[in-house]
Protein backbone atom coordinates (compact mmCIF):
# COMPACT_ATOMS: atom_id res chain seq x y z
CA UNK A 1 0.00 0.00 0.00
CA UNK A 2 2.61 2.48 1.13
CA UNK A 3 4.89 1.34 -1.65
CA UNK A 4 2.17 2.14 -4.20
CA UNK A 5 1.69 5.60 -2.71
CA UNK A 6 5.42 6.30 -2.86
CA UNK A 7 5.58 4.95 -6.40
CA UNK A 8 2.82 7.34 -7.52
CA UNK A 9 4.55 10.30 -5.91
CA UNK A 10 7.98 9.38 -7.28
CA UNK A 11 6.57 8.93 -10.77
CA UNK A 12 5.01 12.40 -10.76
CA UNK A 13 8.15 13.99 -9.33
CA UNK A 14 10.23 12.36 -12.03
CA UNK A 15 7.85 13.53 -14.74
CA UNK A 16 7.95 17.07 -13.32
CA UNK A 17 11.75 17.02 -13.20
CA UNK A 18 11.87 16.11 -16.88
CA UNK A 19 9.36 18.74 -17.94
CA UNK A 20 10.60 21.77 -16.06
CA UNK A 21 8.63 24.17 -18.21
CA UNK A 22 5.38 22.89 -16.77
CA UNK A 23 5.97 23.68 -13.18
CA UNK A 24 8.10 26.77 -13.73
CA UNK A 25 5.18 28.32 -15.63
CA UNK A 26 3.00 28.05 -12.58
CA UNK A 27 5.64 29.56 -10.28
CA UNK A 28 6.25 32.50 -12.59
CA UNK A 29 2.51 33.00 -12.87
CA UNK A 30 2.44 33.36 -9.08
CA UNK A 31 5.29 35.88 -9.07
CA UNK A 32 3.83 37.91 -11.92
CA UNK A 33 0.30 38.11 -10.52
CA UNK A 34 1.65 39.27 -7.19
CA UNK A 35 3.90 41.83 -8.90
CA UNK A 36 0.95 43.33 -10.75
CA UNK A 37 -0.71 44.47 -7.54
CA UNK A 38 1.74 47.23 -6.52
CA UNK A 39 1.47 48.55 -10.08
CA UNK A 40 -2.28 48.64 -9.73
CA UNK A 41 -2.71 50.00 -6.22
CA UNK A 42 0.41 52.12 -5.78
CA UNK A 43 3.82 51.69 -4.13
CA UNK A 44 2.93 52.97 -0.64
CA UNK A 45 4.67 50.48 1.74
CA UNK A 46 2.06 50.91 4.48
CA UNK A 47 -0.73 49.91 2.14
CA UNK A 48 1.28 47.13 0.53
CA UNK A 49 2.10 45.45 3.81
CA UNK A 50 -1.58 45.66 4.73
CA UNK A 51 -2.75 43.80 1.62
CA UNK A 52 0.27 41.49 1.28
CA UNK A 53 -1.26 38.46 3.01
CA UNK A 54 -4.44 38.58 0.95
CA UNK A 55 -2.70 39.26 -2.34
CA UNK A 56 -0.17 36.46 -1.93
CA UNK A 57 -2.85 34.02 -0.86
CA UNK A 58 -5.21 34.84 -3.72
CA UNK A 59 -2.32 34.53 -6.17
CA UNK A 60 -1.44 31.16 -4.61
CA UNK A 61 -5.02 29.94 -5.11
CA UNK A 62 -4.98 30.97 -8.76
CA UNK A 63 -1.54 29.47 -9.38
CA UNK A 64 -2.67 26.19 -7.78
CA UNK A 65 -5.80 26.05 -9.92
CA UNK A 66 -3.79 26.79 -13.04
CA UNK A 67 -1.56 23.80 -12.48
CA UNK A 68 -4.33 21.55 -11.13
CA UNK A 69 -6.21 21.44 -14.41
CA UNK A 70 -3.39 19.20 -15.69
CA UNK A 71 -3.18 17.00 -12.60
CA UNK A 72 -4.83 13.97 -14.21
CA UNK A 73 -5.14 15.18 -17.81
CA UNK A 74 -1.78 13.96 -19.16
CA UNK A 75 -2.18 10.51 -17.62
CA UNK A 76 -5.73 10.37 -18.91
CA UNK A 77 -4.65 11.20 -22.44
CA UNK A 78 -2.00 8.49 -22.73
CA UNK A 79 -4.16 5.91 -20.97
CA UNK A 80 -1.91 5.36 -17.96
CA UNK A 81 -4.54 6.71 -15.58
CA UNK A 82 -6.96 4.01 -16.65
CA UNK A 83 -4.28 1.35 -16.13
CA UNK A 84 -3.52 2.65 -12.67
CA UNK A 85 -7.22 2.55 -11.78
CA UNK A 86 -7.49 -1.00 -13.13
CA UNK A 87 -4.58 -2.15 -11.00
CA UNK A 88 -5.49 -3.85 -7.69
CA UNK A 89 -4.16 -0.88 -5.71
CA UNK A 90 -6.82 1.26 -4.05
CA UNK A 91 -7.74 4.34 -6.13
CA UNK A 92 -7.87 6.39 -2.93
CA UNK A 93 -4.11 6.04 -2.64
CA UNK A 94 -3.71 7.03 -6.26
CA UNK A 95 -5.72 10.20 -5.65
CA UNK A 96 -3.82 10.91 -2.43
CA UNK A 97 -0.45 10.30 -4.08
CA UNK A 98 -1.31 12.56 -6.98
CA UNK A 99 -2.41 15.35 -4.64
CA UNK A 100 0.70 14.99 -2.46
CA UNK A 101 2.96 15.02 -5.52
CA UNK A 102 1.18 18.15 -6.71
CA UNK A 103 1.83 19.76 -3.36
CA UNK A 104 5.52 18.85 -3.46
CA UNK A 105 5.90 20.15 -7.01
CA UNK A 106 3.79 23.30 -6.82
CA UNK A 107 3.17 24.05 -3.15
CA UNK A 108 6.70 23.87 -1.80
CA UNK A 109 8.22 26.19 -4.44
CA UNK A 110 5.47 28.75 -3.75
CA UNK A 111 6.42 28.59 -0.12
CA UNK A 112 10.06 29.29 -0.97
CA UNK A 113 9.28 32.19 -3.32
CA UNK A 114 6.83 33.80 -0.91
CA UNK A 115 9.43 35.47 1.43
CA UNK A 116 10.99 37.34 -1.50
CA UNK A 117 7.59 38.67 -2.50
CA UNK A 118 6.86 39.45 1.14
CA UNK A 119 9.95 41.66 1.26
CA UNK A 120 8.73 43.43 -1.87
CA UNK A 121 5.47 44.09 -0.07
CA UNK A 122 7.32 45.58 2.91
CA UNK A 123 6.25 42.84 5.31
CA UNK A 124 8.17 42.74 8.61
CA UNK A 125 10.21 39.64 9.42
CA UNK A 126 7.77 37.94 11.80
CA UNK A 127 4.90 38.39 9.33
CA UNK A 128 6.99 36.78 6.60
CA UNK A 129 7.62 33.83 8.88
CA UNK A 130 3.89 33.47 9.55
CA UNK A 131 3.15 33.83 5.84
CA UNK A 132 5.47 30.91 5.11
CA UNK A 133 3.97 28.89 7.92
CA UNK A 134 0.43 29.58 6.70
CA UNK A 135 1.41 28.54 3.17
CA UNK A 136 3.07 25.41 4.53
CA UNK A 137 -0.12 24.40 6.32
CA UNK A 138 -2.52 25.77 3.72
CA UNK A 139 -1.15 24.72 0.34
CA UNK A 140 -1.94 21.01 0.96
CA UNK A 141 -5.60 22.10 1.15
CA UNK A 142 -5.27 23.65 -2.29
CA UNK A 143 -3.78 20.47 -3.76
CA UNK A 144 -6.23 18.12 -2.02
CA UNK A 145 -9.48 19.98 -2.73
CA UNK A 146 -8.21 20.82 -6.19
CA UNK A 147 -7.62 17.14 -6.96
CA UNK A 148 -11.36 16.60 -6.49
CA UNK A 149 -12.12 19.33 -9.00
CA UNK A 150 -9.49 18.03 -11.41
CA UNK A 151 -11.01 14.55 -11.25
CA UNK A 152 -14.54 15.89 -11.79
CA UNK A 153 -13.60 18.01 -14.79
CA UNK A 154 -11.32 15.41 -16.38
CA UNK A 155 -11.51 15.55 -20.17
CA UNK A 156 -14.24 18.21 -20.31
CA UNK A 157 -14.18 21.14 -22.67
CA UNK A 158 -13.13 24.33 -20.92
CA UNK A 159 -11.86 22.23 -18.02
CA UNK A 160 -9.54 24.88 -16.61
CA UNK A 161 -12.08 27.66 -16.21
CA UNK A 162 -14.70 25.19 -15.03
CA UNK A 163 -12.30 23.88 -12.38
CA UNK A 164 -11.84 27.42 -11.09
CA UNK A 165 -15.60 27.92 -10.91
CA UNK A 166 -16.11 24.71 -8.95
CA UNK A 167 -13.23 24.88 -6.52
CA UNK A 168 -12.66 28.56 -5.76
CA UNK A 169 -15.70 28.80 -3.43
CA UNK A 170 -14.43 25.77 -1.53
CA UNK A 171 -11.06 27.46 -1.00
CA UNK A 172 -12.65 30.29 0.98
CA UNK A 173 -11.81 28.96 4.47
CA UNK A 174 -8.16 28.39 3.53
CA UNK A 175 -7.92 31.90 2.12
CA UNK A 176 -9.53 33.48 5.16
CA UNK A 177 -7.40 31.66 7.73
CA UNK A 178 -4.20 31.87 5.70
CA UNK A 179 -4.40 35.58 4.95
CA UNK A 180 -5.90 36.12 8.39
CA UNK A 181 -2.82 34.65 10.05
CA UNK A 182 -0.61 37.25 8.33
CA UNK A 183 -3.01 40.07 9.18
CA UNK A 184 -3.24 38.98 12.80
CA UNK A 185 0.57 39.06 13.08
CA UNK A 186 0.63 42.56 11.65
CA UNK A 187 -2.07 43.63 14.09
CA UNK A 188 -0.03 42.13 16.93
CA UNK A 189 -2.69 39.70 18.17
CA UNK A 190 -0.80 36.54 17.24
CA UNK A 191 -1.50 34.10 14.43
CA UNK A 192 -2.04 30.96 16.50
CA UNK A 193 -5.84 30.92 16.22
CA UNK A 194 -5.83 31.30 12.43
CA UNK A 195 -3.04 28.79 11.95
CA UNK A 196 -4.75 26.23 14.18
CA UNK A 197 -8.01 26.57 12.26
CA UNK A 198 -6.14 26.33 8.98
CA UNK A 199 -4.41 23.18 10.20
CA UNK A 200 -7.76 21.72 11.28
CA UNK A 201 -9.20 22.47 7.85
CA UNK A 202 -6.16 20.85 6.25
CA UNK A 203 -6.55 17.68 8.31
CA UNK A 204 -10.22 17.50 7.40
CA UNK A 205 -9.56 17.85 3.68
CA UNK A 206 -6.80 15.27 3.99
CA UNK A 207 -9.34 12.84 5.43
CA UNK A 208 -12.16 13.52 2.96
CA UNK A 209 -10.73 14.65 -0.38
CA UNK A 210 -8.84 11.51 -1.50
CA UNK A 211 -12.04 9.45 -1.21
CA UNK A 212 -14.13 11.96 -3.12
CA UNK A 213 -11.41 12.39 -5.73
CA UNK A 214 -11.16 8.62 -6.19
CA UNK A 215 -14.95 8.37 -6.61
CA UNK A 216 -14.86 11.27 -9.06
CA UNK A 217 -12.09 9.57 -11.03
CA UNK A 218 -14.16 6.44 -11.34
CA UNK A 219 -17.16 8.48 -12.50
CA UNK A 220 -15.05 10.31 -15.06
CA UNK A 221 -13.29 7.27 -16.45
CA UNK A 222 -16.13 4.78 -16.84
CA UNK B 1 -44.31 -2.20 4.71
CA UNK B 2 -46.98 -1.04 2.31
CA UNK B 3 -45.71 2.52 2.51
CA UNK B 4 -42.16 1.49 1.60
CA UNK B 5 -43.48 -0.30 -1.49
CA UNK B 6 -45.27 2.86 -2.57
CA UNK B 7 -42.03 4.81 -2.19
CA UNK B 8 -40.19 2.49 -4.51
CA UNK B 9 -43.06 2.53 -6.95
CA UNK B 10 -42.78 6.30 -7.26
CA UNK B 11 -39.01 6.10 -7.57
CA UNK B 12 -39.55 4.90 -11.13
CA UNK B 13 -39.44 7.89 -13.50
CA UNK B 14 -42.56 6.71 -15.36
CA UNK B 15 -44.84 6.62 -12.32
CA UNK B 16 -43.35 9.75 -10.86
CA UNK B 17 -44.00 11.58 -14.10
CA UNK B 18 -47.72 10.96 -13.66
CA UNK B 19 -47.69 11.71 -9.93
CA UNK B 20 -45.85 14.99 -10.46
CA UNK B 21 -48.29 15.96 -13.17
CA UNK B 22 -51.18 15.51 -10.75
CA UNK B 23 -49.44 17.32 -7.88
CA UNK B 24 -48.12 20.35 -9.76
CA UNK B 25 -51.47 22.24 -9.96
CA UNK B 26 -52.01 21.80 -6.21
CA UNK B 27 -48.60 23.17 -5.30
CA UNK B 28 -48.71 25.90 -7.90
CA UNK B 29 -52.16 27.15 -6.85
CA UNK B 30 -51.34 27.03 -3.14
CA UNK B 31 -48.13 28.91 -3.83
CA UNK B 32 -50.04 31.59 -5.73
CA UNK B 33 -52.77 31.84 -3.11
CA UNK B 34 -50.34 31.99 -0.18
CA UNK B 35 -48.21 34.56 -1.98
CA UNK B 36 -51.29 36.72 -2.54
CA UNK B 37 -52.23 36.51 1.15
CA UNK B 38 -48.62 37.11 2.18
CA UNK B 39 -48.25 40.15 -0.05
CA UNK B 40 -51.53 41.54 1.27
CA UNK B 41 -50.34 41.15 4.85
CA UNK B 42 -46.96 42.58 3.93
CA UNK B 43 -48.35 45.76 2.44
CA UNK B 44 -51.65 46.41 4.21
CA UNK B 45 -51.78 44.57 7.53
CA UNK B 46 -48.25 44.59 8.92
CA UNK B 47 -47.51 47.82 10.80
CA UNK B 48 -44.80 50.24 9.82
CA UNK B 49 -41.61 49.49 11.71
CA UNK B 50 -40.82 52.36 14.05
CA UNK B 51 -37.09 52.05 13.44
CA UNK B 52 -36.84 51.01 9.82
CA UNK B 53 -39.91 52.70 8.35
CA UNK B 54 -41.54 51.21 5.27
CA UNK B 55 -38.35 49.83 3.76
CA UNK B 56 -38.35 46.89 6.15
CA UNK B 57 -41.20 45.34 4.13
CA UNK B 58 -38.67 43.82 1.76
CA UNK B 59 -37.99 41.18 4.44
CA UNK B 60 -41.24 39.49 3.44
CA UNK B 61 -39.52 38.36 0.26
CA UNK B 62 -35.92 38.56 1.48
CA UNK B 63 -36.09 36.20 4.45
CA UNK B 64 -38.09 33.45 2.68
CA UNK B 65 -35.71 33.66 -0.29
CA UNK B 66 -32.66 33.35 1.95
CA UNK B 67 -34.16 30.44 3.85
CA UNK B 68 -35.16 28.64 0.69
CA UNK B 69 -31.74 29.12 -0.91
CA UNK B 70 -30.15 27.30 2.03
CA UNK B 71 -32.90 24.73 2.45
CA UNK B 72 -32.93 23.78 -1.24
CA UNK B 73 -29.18 23.20 -1.13
CA UNK B 74 -29.73 20.75 1.72
CA UNK B 75 -32.50 19.01 -0.24
CA UNK B 76 -30.17 18.80 -3.24
CA UNK B 77 -27.45 17.29 -1.06
CA UNK B 78 -30.01 14.81 0.32
CA UNK B 79 -31.04 13.67 -3.17
CA UNK B 80 -27.40 13.49 -4.23
CA UNK B 81 -26.59 11.25 -1.29
CA UNK B 82 -29.62 9.04 -1.99
CA UNK B 83 -28.66 8.84 -5.64
CA UNK B 84 -25.06 7.91 -4.94
CA UNK B 85 -26.06 5.36 -2.29
CA UNK B 86 -28.86 3.55 -4.14
CA UNK B 87 -28.10 4.60 -7.69
CA UNK B 88 -31.67 5.80 -8.25
CA UNK B 89 -31.93 7.85 -11.39
CA UNK B 90 -34.83 9.93 -10.18
CA UNK B 91 -32.83 11.29 -7.23
CA UNK B 92 -30.23 12.78 -9.55
CA UNK B 93 -32.97 14.24 -11.70
CA UNK B 94 -34.57 15.85 -8.63
CA UNK B 95 -31.23 17.34 -7.68
CA UNK B 96 -30.83 18.79 -11.16
CA UNK B 97 -34.36 20.14 -11.13
CA UNK B 98 -33.85 21.89 -7.80
CA UNK B 99 -30.59 23.69 -8.58
CA UNK B 100 -31.92 26.51 -10.80
CA UNK B 101 -34.65 27.33 -8.27
CA UNK B 102 -32.10 27.34 -5.46
CA UNK B 103 -29.81 29.63 -7.42
CA UNK B 104 -32.76 31.89 -8.18
CA UNK B 105 -33.61 32.20 -4.48
CA UNK B 106 -29.96 32.81 -3.59
CA UNK B 107 -29.78 35.58 -6.16
CA UNK B 108 -33.10 36.98 -4.98
CA UNK B 109 -31.93 37.09 -1.37
CA UNK B 110 -28.76 38.94 -2.38
CA UNK B 111 -30.68 41.37 -4.53
CA UNK B 112 -33.39 42.16 -2.00
CA UNK B 113 -30.69 42.34 0.65
CA UNK B 114 -29.00 45.08 -1.35
CA UNK B 115 -32.30 46.91 -1.72
CA UNK B 116 -32.79 46.73 2.03
CA UNK B 117 -29.18 47.61 2.82
CA UNK B 118 -29.17 50.88 0.91
CA UNK B 119 -31.74 52.72 3.08
CA UNK B 120 -30.76 50.89 6.31
CA UNK B 121 -26.98 50.79 6.20
CA UNK B 122 -26.43 53.43 3.53
CA UNK B 123 -24.66 50.91 1.31
CA UNK B 124 -25.79 48.47 -1.33
CA UNK B 125 -23.29 45.94 -0.16
CA UNK B 126 -21.33 45.38 3.03
CA UNK B 127 -19.04 42.42 3.65
CA UNK B 128 -21.26 41.14 6.38
CA UNK B 129 -20.90 37.46 7.28
CA UNK B 130 -24.39 36.56 6.06
CA UNK B 131 -24.11 38.46 2.82
CA UNK B 132 -20.73 36.98 2.06
CA UNK B 133 -21.76 33.43 2.80
CA UNK B 134 -24.94 33.87 0.72
CA UNK B 135 -22.76 35.05 -2.12
CA UNK B 136 -20.57 31.97 -1.78
CA UNK B 137 -23.65 29.75 -1.67
CA UNK B 138 -24.75 31.36 -4.92
CA UNK B 139 -21.28 30.59 -6.36
CA UNK B 140 -21.68 26.95 -5.31
CA UNK B 141 -24.99 26.71 -7.16
CA UNK B 142 -23.41 28.28 -10.24
CA UNK B 143 -20.44 25.89 -10.08
CA UNK B 144 -22.67 22.82 -9.87
CA UNK B 145 -24.84 23.96 -12.77
CA UNK B 146 -21.73 24.77 -14.80
CA UNK B 147 -20.42 21.26 -14.20
CA UNK B 148 -23.71 19.71 -15.32
CA UNK B 149 -23.83 21.79 -18.46
CA UNK B 150 -20.24 20.86 -19.35
CA UNK B 151 -20.85 17.11 -19.17
CA UNK B 152 -22.82 15.69 -22.09
CA UNK B 153 -23.15 12.15 -20.75
CA UNK B 154 -26.11 12.26 -18.33
CA UNK B 155 -24.88 9.42 -16.11
CA UNK B 156 -21.48 10.96 -15.59
CA UNK B 157 -23.01 14.40 -15.12
CA UNK B 158 -25.41 13.07 -12.49
CA UNK B 159 -22.71 11.48 -10.38
CA UNK B 160 -20.14 14.24 -10.80
CA UNK B 161 -22.71 16.85 -9.84
CA UNK B 162 -23.79 14.79 -6.85
CA UNK B 163 -20.20 14.47 -5.59
CA UNK B 164 -19.67 18.21 -5.94
CA UNK B 165 -22.97 18.96 -4.18
CA UNK B 166 -21.99 16.74 -1.27
CA UNK B 167 -18.50 18.16 -0.83
CA UNK B 168 -20.07 21.60 -1.00
CA UNK B 169 -22.55 20.60 1.71
CA UNK B 170 -19.70 19.53 4.00
CA UNK B 171 -18.02 22.85 3.31
CA UNK B 172 -21.01 25.14 3.81
CA UNK B 173 -20.83 25.24 7.63
CA UNK B 174 -17.05 25.69 7.53
CA UNK B 175 -17.40 28.52 5.03
CA UNK B 176 -20.10 30.13 7.15
CA UNK B 177 -18.03 30.12 10.32
CA UNK B 178 -14.81 31.15 8.61
CA UNK B 179 -16.59 34.09 7.02
CA UNK B 180 -18.16 34.99 10.34
CA UNK B 181 -14.82 35.00 12.16
CA UNK B 182 -13.16 36.81 9.29
CA UNK B 183 -15.85 39.43 9.49
CA UNK B 184 -15.52 40.05 13.22
CA UNK B 185 -11.75 40.14 12.87
CA UNK B 186 -11.78 42.77 10.17
CA UNK B 187 -14.40 45.29 11.05
CA UNK B 188 -15.68 44.44 14.48
CA UNK B 189 -19.36 44.01 15.15
CA UNK B 190 -20.29 47.25 13.44
CA UNK B 191 -23.54 45.99 12.00
CA UNK B 192 -25.78 43.41 13.56
CA UNK B 193 -28.76 42.08 11.71
CA UNK B 194 -30.29 40.73 14.88
CA UNK B 195 -30.40 44.06 16.68
CA UNK B 196 -33.96 44.67 15.57
CA UNK B 197 -36.50 44.44 18.40
CA UNK B 198 -38.89 41.52 18.53
CA UNK B 199 -41.16 41.61 15.56
CA UNK B 200 -44.88 42.20 15.62
CA UNK B 201 -46.97 39.05 15.35
CA UNK B 202 -48.45 40.05 11.99
CA UNK B 203 -44.95 40.45 10.59
CA UNK B 204 -44.04 36.93 11.65
CA UNK B 205 -47.28 35.55 10.23
CA UNK B 206 -46.75 37.32 6.92
CA UNK B 207 -43.20 36.08 6.72
CA UNK B 208 -44.19 32.50 7.48
CA UNK B 209 -46.95 32.59 4.87
CA UNK B 210 -44.50 33.93 2.32
CA UNK B 211 -42.07 31.20 3.28
CA UNK B 212 -44.68 28.53 2.58
CA UNK B 213 -45.51 30.25 -0.70
CA UNK B 214 -41.83 30.14 -1.68
CA UNK B 215 -41.62 26.53 -0.59
CA UNK B 216 -44.62 25.41 -2.62
CA UNK B 217 -43.41 27.43 -5.58
CA UNK B 218 -40.05 25.64 -5.33
CA UNK B 219 -41.78 22.25 -5.26
CA UNK B 220 -43.98 23.10 -8.23
CA UNK B 221 -41.09 24.54 -10.25
CA UNK B 222 -38.85 21.56 -9.48
CA UNK B 223 -41.58 19.12 -10.47
CA UNK B 224 -42.24 20.87 -13.75
CA UNK B 225 -38.53 20.81 -14.43
CA UNK B 226 -38.10 17.19 -13.39
CA UNK B 227 -40.95 16.18 -15.74
CA UNK B 228 -39.02 17.79 -18.57
CA UNK B 229 -35.84 16.00 -17.56
CA UNK B 230 -37.68 12.65 -17.31
CA UNK B 231 -39.14 13.04 -20.78
CA UNK B 232 -35.77 14.00 -22.20
CA UNK B 233 -34.02 11.03 -20.63
CA UNK B 234 -36.76 8.49 -21.34
CA UNK B 235 -37.59 9.63 -24.84
CA UNK B 236 -36.48 6.26 -26.21
CA UNK B 237 -39.02 4.37 -24.13
CA UNK B 238 -42.49 3.61 -25.36
CA UNK B 239 -44.50 5.55 -22.78
CA UNK B 240 -42.46 8.70 -23.16
CA UNK B 241 -42.65 8.52 -26.94
CA UNK B 242 -46.43 8.26 -26.67
CA UNK B 243 -46.62 11.40 -24.53
CA UNK B 244 -44.25 13.28 -26.82
CA UNK B 245 -46.24 12.35 -29.93
CA UNK B 246 -49.52 13.15 -28.25
CA UNK B 247 -48.44 16.76 -27.82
Amino acid sequence: MLRFLIAVIRRDLKLAARRKGDWLTSQFFFVMVVSMFPLGIGPDPAMLSKVAGGVLWVAALLAALLSLSRLFADDHRDGSLEQMLLSPNPPVLLALGKALAHWLIYGIPLLLIAPVLGVQFALPGDAIGVLMLSLLVGTPVLSLLGSVGAALTLGLRGGGVLLTLLILPLYVPALIFGAGAVDATLAGVGAEANLSLLAAFMVMTLLVSPWVAAAALRVSIE
Amino acid sequence: MSSSIAWFKFAAPMTFYGLAGRLIPWFAWSAGLLAAIGVYIAFFVAPTDFQQGEAYRVIFIHVPAAWMSMFLYLVMAFWSAVGLAWNTRLSFMMSRALAPTGALFAFLSLWTGALWGKPMWGAWWVWDARLTSSLILFFLYVGIMALWSAIDDPRRGDKAGALLTLIGAINVPIIYFSVKWWNTLHQGASISLMKAPTMAATMVTGMLIMTFAAWFYAIAAAMIRVRGIILERERHTEWAAEILEGK
